[in-house]
């Protein structure tokens, strides 16, 4: 147990900020989809899988990045809608754990397709960004990026539910269902939209993502049961809840990490969450309905 | 009576039991690959069975994926590190993931956490059984896996060891999936599972008459991860080899409860349809691509994923469209059918 308050303790810290950021954003859409359609995508990171593929072989095809990146973020927002129209409509009148294990079955799908395509090598895209150093201290830049990225991307998504019309009419869903159509909103295309917007926030994290993990057909399952966590940890569709219960997850995990071995971080962030949902089974931050 | 003593299920049992037989004298020179083939079934049916005992009533358990992992390595890791028969192992390893069952059930029905909550919750724990067994990679082999220690040429009785022996390992395999049916049929001719059903329609309404909710749902779940854990422990004496992704984590969970609702979770064989359904689905692709040089040249390597990409788009299939699973269906419509033809 070489944990000690040293400056390396304080590094770990700091980098568990850093992931909070990008594993906030993934809980983002997550979150957004959960709290207007009431459905959970199992196979949410498989999106961003796919994201992350669409931006590799955009780049390595010789697109420029960012022109690459918003590639890979249309991608993934077309993917959302689509999942959306072919999987979920068809069953939203169903008991909810059918809605669950149906994009289980898209998970499989999305996996093995790439699988397929792809091949199971490591890819990367190559760039490096360096790092960043500071009194003994190092951190990269592409998480640095992330991070100040996703709080962008949180802020955008803010000022798009508060500020436009669509926005206003999605929040107003969320909060009746029923009442909602006889208003005259088409709930159709609204929850049309708000995959599509799931799907984007998707592939913002996505293009984030390569820049600093290798890209390979089962990365989903190592990012999937995170952001699920702490969705459910912050509060099933409460946003900021997904925000702060982030920032707790990473924590663990990236002081578990220099700590112990990497599971244990790992380990230990799943074994605080079953026992804060057994605490506040509406989660850390969410109201009791 | 019990209903596996009636003449039809006898019947059925009978043919069953005599598929070695039959398969030794139909084809010989394959007779390992086929008994291998029936062993696989026969175990995931008795896997999925127990899965199902609980999912039709609701739990949506995605945390079957730990017991089975628990009743696998408590029962290799005794027997290697501490030279503990398989025949205490094992049942250590069931009453371990019994525990657990109930210490996270309890909460979980305590304060009503179901639906989404409940599947997302169950997925942590796999998570976390998966993530302690890669952690103790010291005496696990992390993900890469482990042995259990060979006594002599394979086939031991104290040591619960007879994988060389397809034939013996049909029979064990075969015993545990007519334990399985007779566990189903046993809660399905019993008032808990009326207690169930009722709460898992409506909890308030069945709270109200005075059903024990909680109680009842812990029993169901602990029987269901005793049986699990089980499984995975006779699993792992047959394959002579765990690692995580075969026998723990998230795969094997998400696996049990498609292979499942695919044949069906409100019919006593359709966990057993479900299991040989996605069996000969992945080894009959397997045998297509492999036997084919067309196919091979087209998918090559890539092969391999083919069968979890056709199992994938026809989950989704089976769920939108047949949520009853394929059992399920065939006997609505045989239902509907004789019914037609006597009115």
């Amino acid at each position: 147990m070489d944990c000690q308050l040293d400056v390396f303790f304080l590094e770990a810290i700091i980098n568990g900020l850093l992931l909070a950021g990008l594993l906030a954003l993934l809980a983002l859409g997550l979150n957004l989809i959960f709290g207007v359609i009431d459905v959970v995508w199992i196979c949410y990171a498989e999106l961003v899988m796919v994201g992350m593929y669409g931006m590799n072989y955009a780049y390595k095809g010789g697109v420029p990045f960012v022109l690459a990146a918003v590639f890979a973020i249309l991608l993934v927002a077309f993917s959302g809608a689509l999942l959306h129209f072919l999987v979920i409509r068809p069953v939203l009148d169903t008991p909810p754990i059918n809605q669950l294990l149906v994009t289980g079955g898209v998970l499989f799908l999305l996996q093995a397709a790439a699988t397929m395509a792809f091949g199971i090598e490591f890819k990367n895209l190559g760039i490096r960004l360096g790092s960043f150093n500071f009194a003994d201290m190092s951190f990269s830049w592409a998480r640095i990026l992330a991070f100040l990225v996703a709080l962008a991307g949180a802020l955008a998504l803010w000022l798009f539910l508060s500020r436009t019309f669509i926005g206003t009419a999605i929040r107003a869903i969320s909060q009746d269902r029923q009442i909602m159509p006889l208003m005259g909103v088409d709930s159709r295309r609204l929850y049309l939209i708000t995959s599509a917007i799931g799907g984007g926030l998707a592939g913002l994290a996505a293009v984030l993502m390569v820049l600093q993990y290798d890209i390979y057909p089962q990365i989903g399952l190592q990012f999937g049961p995170l952001i699920f966590m702490i969705c459910v940890l912050g509060g099933l569709g409460n946003m900021i809840g997904g925000f702060i219960a982030a920032f707790i997850i990473s924590q663990f995990i990236a002081v578990g990490s220099s700590c112990f071995h990497t599971e244990w971080g790992y380990a230990v962030a799943f074994l605080f969450f079953m026992v804060a949902i057994f605490i506040r089974p509406q989660g850390l931050f969410g109201s009791k309905s | 009576m019990s209903p596996l003593l009636r003449p039809m299920s006898l019947v059925g049992l009978a043919a069953v039991a005599l598929l070695p037989v039959l398969i030794h004298a139909i084809l010989p020179g394959s007779e390992k690959y086929y008994l291998h083939l029936g062993v696989q079934i026969l175990l995931w049916s008795f896997i999925y069975t127990s899965w199902a005992l609980m999912g039709r009533f609701g739990l949506t358990s995605l945390g079957h994926g730990a017991f089975t992992g628990i009743g696998a390595y408590a029962t290799v890791l005794l027997w290697n590190y501490g030279g503990i028969t398989p025949w205490i192992g094992i049942p250590v390893g069931i009453v371990v993931a019994t525990i657990v069952g109930v210490l996270v059930g309890y909460p979980c029905f305590r304060f009503r956490i179901a639906g989404h909550y409940f599947a997302l919750l169950t997925l942590a724990l796999t998570e976390f059984v998966r993530l302690c067994i890669v952690g103790l990679r010291d005496y696990t082999g992390g993900s890469l896996g482990t042995q259990p220690a060979r006594a002599g040429d394979g086939i031991s009785l104290i040591a619960a060891q007879f994988e060389p022996n397809r034939t013996l390992a049909f029979y064990i395999a075969f015993a545990l999936w007519v334990l399985g049916l007779y566990v189903w049929l046993k809660v399905d001719a019993s008032m808990d599972r009326y207690a169930l059903d009722a709460a898992s329609q409506d909890e308030d309404a069945s709270a109200s008459v005075g059903i024990n909710v909680t109680r009842e749902r812990l029993k169901i779940t602990a029987l269901s991860a005793a049986m699990c854990a089980l499984g995975g422990a006779v699993f792992a004496q047959y394959q002579m080899y765990i690692a995580p992704d075969t026998i723990a984590g998230l795969g094997i969970s998400l696996n049990m409860v498609f292979a499942a609702i695919a044949g069906g979770i409100w019919v006593l064989l359709g966990p057993t349809v479900g299991a040989v359904f996605t069996q000969v689905l992945a080894e009959g692709l397997r045998v297509v691509i492999q036997g084919s040089a067309t196919m091979k040249s087209i998918f090559g390597a890539s092969a391999l994923a083919l069968d979890q990409l056709i199992y994938g788009l026809l989950l989704v299939l089976f769920i939108i469209y047949m949520p009853n699973g394929i059992l399920g269906t065939a006997q609505a419509w045989w239902q509907r059918r004789r019914g037609r033809g006597s009115s």
